[in-house]
């Protein structure tokens, strides 16, 4: 049995769903009870599970962060939400040098089950500081895993699997995807973090894409199908761990590597893929390996400026026939 | 600082032999800095080292007011408060040494010094990015219905710092089980404190948040004692944080490489005479204790001090494969 839900229905329902199993999980953050969060991500919660474990936090990321680290080094299972990924730059101590580091630093003495989830991405019009992809800024900081779900099933999925991990997960959720149906099962299953999604086969080309480009690529691979290519498009869902296996045997077989992201590409986890992918499998590749990101500038505020930012449909299907031509 | 108190007094209801116990930590813990001095300057120890001679009676009466099961957070400058706190000093020592059986297995440092089965939290080299994490543990006593506290030591650099209104405003309007203890040693890294902060009294920024802002001397173990167990008692009560300025003094210098040359002639000289540890043993003296058993303990404390560095010596490192250990659970 399947249902149809929104990518904002499953992050809710996840939520629930991991308090109602575990008495240890609560929510923090800006707006999230009374008002049911800014992107009504929290809907519904408050009332269902009480002020103890959904609560309202100043406008005060620092803290938010702080408050998870402790409550999870208590043995709680924090679920902070920072409402734009972009404002992990106010917090960004906390995230990459106090939680990332701390069982390390301490010589594993500690575990910190705590998730974090930011909204991400471009493509709504709210300009350089609320339209990052943040996840970007975490790939140099070892001690964090990072999920980027694309879908509804994966919106529940990653969460219950961030939720339930004895680390500190950042999931980032896509604020242009939130709206978007896809179907769900009615037990859904909870994946491992660290396993692609072969989302469609192909033998011509392996095109990996997270998020809002993932969509748009799945959009390409349409396009392409038409002309008789056969698009594989790779999935990863978290960037850390990142699935290099699936990714590279794809590679063995299509001997062609285009990585879309909707960020600029240097210091990316894009550039990582590609890196890593030289390194390992130079003899698979009878092309070199493309990138299809965003320019090297703030992400634009005009319509007509960010739509030219974010790899398009067109702009995709293009880099892919380069490749395929080379 | 409030210099009206020349000496120093008892705690008014902690036992003379408990007291006596303080000594003994207060001067395990000025032995165990001078010898991490020594190591330093022998080249033993890697990095920077940031030593708390001078501060000991805030730590000291701060913990002795604590559960083993309350939770303690401090900063780099962070030895005394985990030996207080009730840390072993030999896996002390072992960890500054970067050895395999230091409290973190030799890949914290003298900075990191953790020890979780005594409630030491953690010691945190970013300043103020430990007040916010104290949120954390306190939100989690009240949330699963227990009456544990969690002190969290700082610097008087570190009201200076954003994260330290995030973290007081939270733990406010929380009503947190949480005691701020503000060791205001009159120095943030090389500054003295009147030019990079605008107020003399730093017990004064509680106001901004409805809290009661207590200033103590420092120097005086029983005072703080009983203004940190008072403190307790509130908060476990359930009547929310509680802000402390102890004033006190950092023999030495910021760290490793500050000799402490900004610091006007004499005023060391003068602190010195308000020493915590001789302070405290006229105290126990004037209430009845035998000069002779205040020595032995003193005594005894050095002894312990170097039998504990010994082991620590003999320690081995840690194994090379031991690095890529302890990243995830």
């Amino acid at each position: 049995m399947t249902a149809t839900i929104t990518y904002r229905q499953a992050v809710i329902q996840a939520m629930a769903d991991a308090m109602e199993e575990d008495d240890s999980v609560f929510l923090l953050g800006e707006d999230i009870a009374a008002a049911g969060g800014p992107f009504k991500l929290t809907d519904g919660l408050l009332e269902r599970f009480g002020p103890r474990r959904v609560r309202d936090t100043p406008i005060s990321e620092q803290a938010i962060i702080g408050t998870a680290i402790g409550a999870a080094l208590q043995g709680l299972r924090p679920v902070a939400e920072i409402m734009f990924a972009d404002f992990a730059g106010v917090c960004y101590d906390g995230i990459a040098n106090e939680l990332a580091k701390y069982r390390y630093m301490t010589g594993g003495q500690v575990t910190l089950p705590a998730t974090i989830r930011l909204g991400n991405g471009a493509g709504a019009g709210f300009g350089a500081q609320h339209s990052q992809s943040v996840e970007n800024w975490f790939l140099n900081v070892p001690g964090l895993k990072i999920a980027v779900p694309a879908t509804p099933a994966d919106a529940y999925g990653l969460l219950r699997a961030a939720i339930r991990d004895p680390d500190p997960v950042l999931v980032f959720e896509h604020k242009h995807l939130l709206n978007s149906e896809g179907p769900i099962a009615e037990r859904p299953d909870v994946p491992p973090l660290g396993v692609a999604e072969v989302v469609r086969s192909g033998d011509d080309v392996t095109v990996v894409a997270t998020q809002m480009m993932r969509l748009r690529v799945e959009q390409a691979a349409e396009v392409l199908a038409v002309e008789g290519v056969g698009v594989e498009v790779i999935d990863p869902r978290t960037v850390v761990p990142f699935d290099h296996e699936t990714v590279g045997a794809s590679v063995d077989r299509t001997n062609r590597l285009v990585v879309v992201q909707e960020c600029s590409n240097d210091g990316s986890w894009g550039a990582t893929v590609v890196a890593r992918l030289m390194a390992d499998r130079f003899e698979s590749l009878d092309a070199p390996p493309l990138l299809v990101g965003g320019d090297d500038t703030p992400i634009p505020y005009s319509g007509a400026l960010e739509e030219l930012w974010i790899p398009s449909v067109d702009r995709i299907v293009d880099g892919i026939r380069r490749t395929l031509a080379y | 600082m409030s210099s009206k108190t020349a000496g120093s007094r008892l705690a008014a209801d902690v036992p003379v032999e408990t007291q006596l116990e303080w000594l003994r930590t207060m001067q395990e813990i000025r032995s165990f800095e001078d010898e991490c001095h020594m190591m330093f300057a022998r080249g033993l120890v890697r990095g920077s080292t940031h030593l708390c001679q001078g501060q000991e009676a805030v730590e000291v009466g701060a913990c002795s007011a604590l559960r083993t099961t309350d939770t303690m957070a401090c900063t780099y400058r962070g030895h005394g408060a985990v030996i207080a706190k009730g840390a072993p000093m030999d896996r002390a020592f072992g960890e500054i040494l970067g050895k395999a059986e230091g409290l973190c297995a030799g890949k914290g440092g003298s900075m990191h010094l953790t020890d979780m089965t005594v409630g030491a939290i953690g010691s945190f080299a970013i300043i103020g990015g430990h007040l916010p994490i104290v949120l954390g543990t306190a939100f989690a006593e009240h949330y699963e219905g227990r009456d544990g506290v969690s002190v969290c030591f700082f610097g008087d650099g570190s009201t200076n710092i954003g994260a330290f209104h995030e973290a007081l405003n939270l733990a406010a309007i929380w009503k947190l089980p949480a005691i701020f203890i503000c060791e205001n040693n009159l120095y943030g890294e090389y500054s003295p404190i009147a030019n990079t902060t605008p107020i003399e009294r730093l017990a004064d920024r509680a106001a901004s948040y409805g809290l009661e802002g207590i200033q103590i001397d420092g120097q005086d173990i029983g005072l703080v004692h009983d203004t940190v167990a008072e403190a307790v008692a509130r908060a476990r009560a359930g009547d929310g944080p509680v802000f402390i300025e102890a004033l006190t003094y950092r023999y030495k210098g910021h760290s490793r490489s500050d000799p402490g040359l900004y610091r006007p002639e004499g005023e060391l000289e003068r602190w010195m005479e308000r020493d915590p540890i001789v302070l405290h043993e006229r105290a126990l003296v004037a209430a009845g204790v035998d000069q002779a058993r205040c020595d032995e303990i003193r005594a005894e404390a050095r002894k312990n001090v170097d039998e504990a560095l010994a082991r620590a010596m003999s320690w081995p490192d840690p194994a090379p494969e031991s690095r890529l250990e302890h990243v995830f659970a």
